[in-house]
């Protein structure tokens, strides 16, 4: 793997877990408790949409064959998609939604810190700007945490399953493949060994704080940086791509 | 079952430097830091803003609108209060 396929390669893959993630939250519009969460929920999955736009469209540029964010998004098979299997889960109830935010948001943050310092300028670029919102997306996510685990005895009991239950996908945040190790020899990119260390430190902060307790070490599943994805990617793929397939070429 | 409503909180948003805090409307939250998230993902999405100060609503001493005329009227005759001859050079805005 050289050069710019690099580059497209990796831009996707980060589109990928923008995209999924901001479908999943969309999924939620109009479904949110309360109209203030509403409209939080909305902005930061148009805000996740608008990264999957930014990387998409750099790996289209990066591999010079003319293909468009569309394409990306809404052409692929399932087995090209690389996002983290953790994003790809449904939303379960609203402490499932926030622990999947919260366990996602502070990798993703610390990943996008080390990328705003990579040597290839367009990664870092975008970068600098999807840092931003998530850093607002991680305070919105962890404050929501701490309420649910920190309130009642239900929501702790509640938010603590959904702890167990999640964290078996978080192991693949952290096990680098060929483009990882590619991007960081070629590109300055993360060291996923150190972002581990960080991210356990920040996770762990958090959880203390919502009066949870840190799942012990489990088998984790993978696969998701492959294409190997879990049984719920299928369905929110033909959701996600039903107009494209069904009008190919639709604009309005 | 009667759903219990969270507390109201009043908000307030600069928007840009050099110029006071507005009230820019109210928005429900259960606690402190929610009400400050809330309000900035209701009223600064558009970039309305640089600051924001969120307050509960219960916090705030009003003035009761049946004694506004005691209040506010004995003013209205007094034209030797208002500093209106003075001519404001066009370069300050906002004053």
């Amino acid at each position: 793997m050289t050069g710019k396929s690099v580059l497209t390669a990796y831009a996707t893959r980060l589109g990928d877990n923008a995209l999924i993630l901001g479908q999943r939250m969309i999924e939620l519009v109009a479904g949110s408790p309360e109209l203030e969460e509403e409209l939080a929920n909305a902005n930061f999955a148009l805000d996740y949409i608008g990264q999957a736009r930014m990387f998409y469209t750099y790996a289209g540029e990066c591999e010079g064959e003319g293909r468009s964010e569309d394409d990306f998004a809404f052409l692929r098979p399932e087995h090209e998609y690389q996002n983290l299997l953790l994003v790809e889960q449904p939303n379960g109830h609203f402490g499932d939604a926030i622990v999947r935010q919260v366990l996602f948001e502070s990798w993703y943050l610390a990943l996008l810190e080390v990328l705003t310092r990579c040597s290839d300028e367009g990664i870092s670029d975008i970068a600098a700007r999807a840092v931003k919102e998530v850093r607002y997306h991680l305070r919105h996510s962890s404050q929501w945490l701490v309420r649910l685990g920190d309130g009642t005895d239900e929501s702790h009991a509640r938010v603590q399953q959904s702890l167990n239950d999640l964290w078996k996908f978080t192991g693949e945040m952290f096990m680098p493949d060929d483009l990882d190790d590619a991007m960081r020899s070629a590109h300055n990119g993360p060291h996923l060994e150190v972002l581990e260390t960080q991210w356990r430190a920040d996770v762990a902060a958090i959880v203390a704080e919502a009066t949870l307790e840190l799942p012990g070490d489990q088998w984790m599943v993978s696969g998701g940086k492959q294409g190997r994805h879990t049984e719920h990617f299928g369905f929110l793929l033909a959701e996600m791509q039903y107009m494209q397939r069904t009008f190919p070429g639709a604009t309005w | 079952m009667t759903k219990q409503e969270w507390p109201l909180y009043e908000v307030f948003i600069r928007s840009k430097s050099g110029l006071s805090h507005r009230h820019a409307g109210s928005v429900h939250a259960a606690d402190d830091d929610m009400a400050l998230n809330n309000a900035r993902d209701t009223y600064t999405r558009r970039n309305e803003g640089v600051s924001i100060w969120v307050v509960r609503s219960d916090s705030i001493v009003a003035s009761d609108p049946a004694e506004s005329s005691a209040f506010f009227e004995p003013a209205e005759d007094k034209i030797y209060r208002h500093p209106t001859f003075y001519d404001i050079p066009d370069e300050v805005d906002n004053l």
